[in-house]
């Protein structure tokens, strides 16, 4: 059956572009190789639409809209990169790392930490906020991995892999607001899970040094990613 | 939960249903609810967690809550909540150790034209002062 | 041939002939009941049994009269005489009373502005009809607007009538009434849905509850309405857990309901069909908001997700649903009955119609009232509501609850309208108003909600979550007086972030109430800074 989508042509910073229907301003930035950072979002995973760094200014619309979830339309003229959103951008950064623990210095994911380098490349270089100091535990029943929700941004990055390709739903959110935090079953020690296969797939897609493999010094963890557009085509192929 | 039909999607139904048989969620029922809907158990344990009207800890005999709705902490409700801690030396979100009575607040039952509101036991103290909720409280622990 | 909506009415007449000359009305709303309605209803009825007085005398449990202030409330009906502060001690006199004078030490008075400047069109049966008795509310007019959309208008004609009345969204957005439903009505699919958003969130506010409480077949009648005009057969009722009272009423209705045929397959023998469920919230200020209240109808954490795409488009299960408030679906019957144009006669240019508000605070009428839009806060407070109970002057109004804002006494004679209100720097809001006098530090108001804002957030999005947070830090150290210039700049900062950047409604809102004070009372938080230089130099 041949397949149809529509060309909507746009501009993004100035730039013209041409886009398909079902693609949305992150996707098309992306294909043109501006970057417009994110933290929640991850390729072949449900949108959130949730740490809202993605936001971008569109000419005649009031509000700020996250580009991960809004798509291309005709006519749109987009902006990724205005002094207020990058200001914006700062100051959710520093909401961040004061909500936290982020000492990246004594961090096994140190130097690849998607937090730690979009800090760099906005140039937060303070947190103006007092710490909130929250009590927040550490999991490392499991035998191969640990969690530290100390360094945990929420994302949600490995609740969604978990349902969605591993379908296996270990990973959830207890509480709400600040106290909401990232559970294994019924808050049970995730070494003891029924239902973790051990797949690995929440460390691999977690962005900071929240989750990772056991047995890694300062710095050495690296997550591979790579298998999760080639998982999520598949499942969208057996659908 | 059969009159639900086993769906996924009355999850919060379910819930409910449990807290009024059991007076709150342990984490066998939370369990059996997860088998019985086919929801995985950290979604239930999420759910039940993210809505404050479900509780994970036994309740005393006897709850008290006390409303803090701004009409209610306009008319300085707090009061209420000291005299409370005062006399029973339980703070909100505790039951006093002899699991007597429980303490909770509450935001807005929708009494605001009887500021400051409590509810005793199921039963709306409007107007409430120190000296009404002594005796409200009175009545029902038996001093 | 009779249709079955006059064998319905015949049926309710039949109930009529056995009504007797008189009636005593007791207020049975949770106000009243907590002051021991019931048993003051209990009370009469044994009374008129010992004075033997049952053929000219019935004892009719209603909703809200509103005057909670004044509660319990009895009145004696066609006199229309109103009773205050009731006590079972007065059962005897009250029963004596019927029919010959009225007890001079229980009177209330009814030529009072509280009564008299009101205009009740949600409320036209609050306190009139018995909530638990379909009979009733068919006698007082009931489902015949629902009889006429079925029999008499196509459902485009119905969308017509309800664009022509100017409604809008009463839940606080004030979002076109007829442009939702000409939109939910375009949608293409098999399956549509229509959700009243009944959970009460906002602190210090009670209308849908007395709504409910009082006139539950009301808001059935509206949603049956509105699903037959955007073509839905399914509709929910997203109730609090909170309101056990509405709750109970609410069931009974739909049971009624369906029994009559009024719910059902085949409604009215129209040929459309149309179901009612209850889902009962748990707790969460956050479900109000309609992408997280579909998330919570579906057995899920109330968590919002962006729009688009809209709920009229992608909604419950991802099927086109119409989302309205109690207080818009009670309005939906009478434009219906009386069209739209008589609707578009009461209130102001771009806000048409009554608003129903709960007085509560430093006031003393507190209780339910019903105004025409425009109306100016000054009536409302002042002459409705007699002004703060000491009659000491009003320092401010807050209206909106947490996504609202405290609007001065200077301002006091702006009128009630959606435009008005935002130009403040509140908002219409779902109808709270709290009244408050010098005794409230607008500094601590402000924390107040902010720290309701804080406990409210789902945690989904960072501004909201970890910004209300740092937020209600800031507003305490202000309130305790250790905060610094620099703090409030911060704090200032923080609004605009929060504000601008928030996934849904209640992170866009929350900075509202620190904007207002700050707007207006910004003397108030600088008092209580303390200086970083001063303190160095002084040091």
């Amino acid at each position: 059956m041949a397949r149809r989508s529509r060309i909507k042509t746009l501009k993004i910073d100035g730039r013209d572009v041409g886009a398909h229907e079902d693609q949305t301003i992150l996707q098309l930035a992306r294909e043109n190789n501006i970057t417009i950072p994110t933290l929640c979002h991850i390729e072949g995973l449900s949108v959130p639409g949730a740490c809202r760094l993605c936001l971008v200014e569109v000419k005649g619309w009031r509000k700020l809209v996250p580009a991960c979830a809004t798509y291309a339309d005709e006519g749109m003229e987009v902006f990724t990169d205005s002094e207020r959103l990058r200001s914006y951008r700062r100051m959710i950064l520093e909401l961040l790392f004061s909500e936290g623990n982020h000492v990246c210095a004594v961090c096994v994911s140190n130097g690849h930490c998607e937090l730690q380098s979009l800090a760099q490349h906005l140039g937060m270089d303070h947190v103006r906020y007092p710490n909130l100091q929250p009590v927040r535990l550490v999991d490392m029943t499991h035998s191969r991995f640990t969690l530290d929700r100390n360094r945990c941004i929420l994302c949600l990055r490995c609740v969604r892999v978990c349902d969605e390709i591993e379908g296996a739903h270990t990973w959830d959110v207890k509480g709400r607001g600040v106290d909401a935090r990232v559970i294994s079953d019924l808050d049970t020690p995730w070494g003891e899970s029924p239902t973790c296969t051990t797949c690995g797939k929440c460390v691999n897609v977690c962005p900071v040094g929240a989750l990772v493999e056991k047995g890694r010094a300062v710095g050495e963890m690296v997550k591979r990613q790579e298998f999760l557009p080639y998982l999520s085509s598949m499942r969208e192929v057996k659908r | 939960m059969r009159r639900n039909g086993y769906r996924p999607d009355a999850l919060i139904e379910t819930l409910h249903t449990a807290q009024e048989a059991f007076g709150y969620l342990d984490d066998e029922t939370l369990l059996f609810v997860s088998h019985a809907l086919r929801v995985a158990p950290s979604q239930v344990y999420g759910v039940a967690t993210f809505y404050h009207f479900f509780n994970l800890k036994p309740q005393g005999e006897h709850v008290c809550s006390v409303c803090l709705g701004t009409a209610c902490y306009i008319k300085k409700a707090q009061k209420l909540l000291d005299f409370i801690e005062e006399t029973y030396g339980v703070v909100p979100g505790n039951t006093t150790e002899d699991r007597k009575l429980s303490v909770l607040t509450v935001r807005c039952v929708g009494a605001c034209g009887l500021a400051p509101a409590a509810v005793v036991d199921g039963e709306v103290v409007g107007n409430a002062t120190v000296d009404s909720l002594r005796e409200r409280l009175e009545g029902v622990l038996g001093k | 041939m009779t249709t079955i909506y006059e064998e319905l009415q015949e049926q309710a007449n039949a109930e009529l002939q056995k009504r007797h000359t008189h009636c005593v009305r007791v207020c049975m709303a949770a106000g009243c009941l907590s002051h021991h309605g019931d048993t003051i209803k209990k009370a009469l009825e044994a009374e008129i049994e010992a004075q033997g007085c049952q053929d000219d005398v019935t004892i009719k449990g209603v909703g809200c009269m509103g005057l909670c202030a004044a509660g319990p409330l009895v009145s004696v009906e066609p006199e229309g005489i109103l009773y205050e502060k009731v006590t079972v001690e007065d059962a005897a006199d009250i029963v004596k009373s019927v029919g010959n004078k009225p007890l001079k030490r229980l009177q209330c008075a009814t030529n009072v502005p509280f009564f008299k400047r009101q205009v009740k069109i949600v409320l036209e049966n609050s306190g009139v009809v018995d909530p638990e008795s379909l009979e009733d509310y068919i006698l007082a007019g009931g489902y015949a607007a629902l009889d006429k959309a079925l029999t008499d208008m196509s459902p485009a004609e119905v969308i017509d009538e309800v664009v022509i009345s100017g409604l809008r969204g009463r839940g606080g957005g004030g979002y076109p009434t007829g442009l939702k439903w000409s939109t939910v009505a375009k949608a293409i699919s098999d399956t549509k849905y229509v959700i009243c958003n009944a959970d009460e969130g906002d602190p210090g506010a009670f209308m849908d509850r007395s709504v409910l409480e009082s006139d539950p077949h009301r808001v059935i009648e509206g949603m049956a309405i509105a699903a037959y005009a955007v073509g839905a057969e399914q509709a929910y009722v997203y109730l609090r857990a909170e309101y056990p009272l509405a709750i109970q009423r609410l069931k009974m209705a739909i049971r009624q309901a369906k029994r009559s045929g009024l719910l059902g397959d085949n409604i009215l023998g129209s040929g459309v069909n149309f179901n009612v469920d209850i889902r009962l919230g748990a707790g969460a200020f956050v479900c109000g908001e309609e992408t997280a209240l579909m998330a919570s109808i579906e057995g899920k954490r109330g968590m919002p997700r962006p729009r688009p795409p809209y709920p009229a488009d992608h909604g419950l299960w991802g099927e086109p649903t119409l989302i309205n408030n109690v207080e818009t679906f009670a309005n939906v019957a009478p434009i219906i009955r009386n069209g739209g144009a008589w609707y578009a006669g009461i209130g102001t240019k771009e806000s048409k119609g009554t608003k129903v508000f709960a007085l509560a605070g430093q006031i003393k009428n507190t209780g339910l009232i019903e105004v025409p839009m425009g109306i100016s806060l000054n009536e409302i407070v002042n002459e409705i509501g007699g002004g703060t109970p000491d009659g000491s002057q009003i320092k401010a109004i807050q209206t909106g609850g947490p996504s609202g804002g405290c609007i001065p006494n200077q301002y006091i004679e702006t009128p009630v309208d959606y435009e008005s209100l935002s130009e403040l720097g509140s908002i219409m809001g779902s109808g709270g108003m709290i009244v408050m006098d010098s005794s409230s530090s607008m500094v601590e108001v402000a924390r107040y909600f902010m720290e309701f804002c804080k406990t409210e957030s789902c945690g989904k999005c960072i501004p909201c979550r970890v910004g209300t947070a740092q937020m209600y830090n800031l507003l305490d150290k202000i309130a305790t007086g250790k905060a610094t210039s620099a703090d409030l700049e911060l704090l200032e900062q923080l609004c605009d972030l929060v504000k601008n950047t928030s996934l849904c409604g209640l992170g866009q809102s929350a900075p509202n109430p620190v904007l207002s004070t700050l707007r207006y009372f910004r003397e108030e938080y600088l008092t209580k800074i303390v200086d970083a230089t001063d303190k160095q130099s002084g040091s």
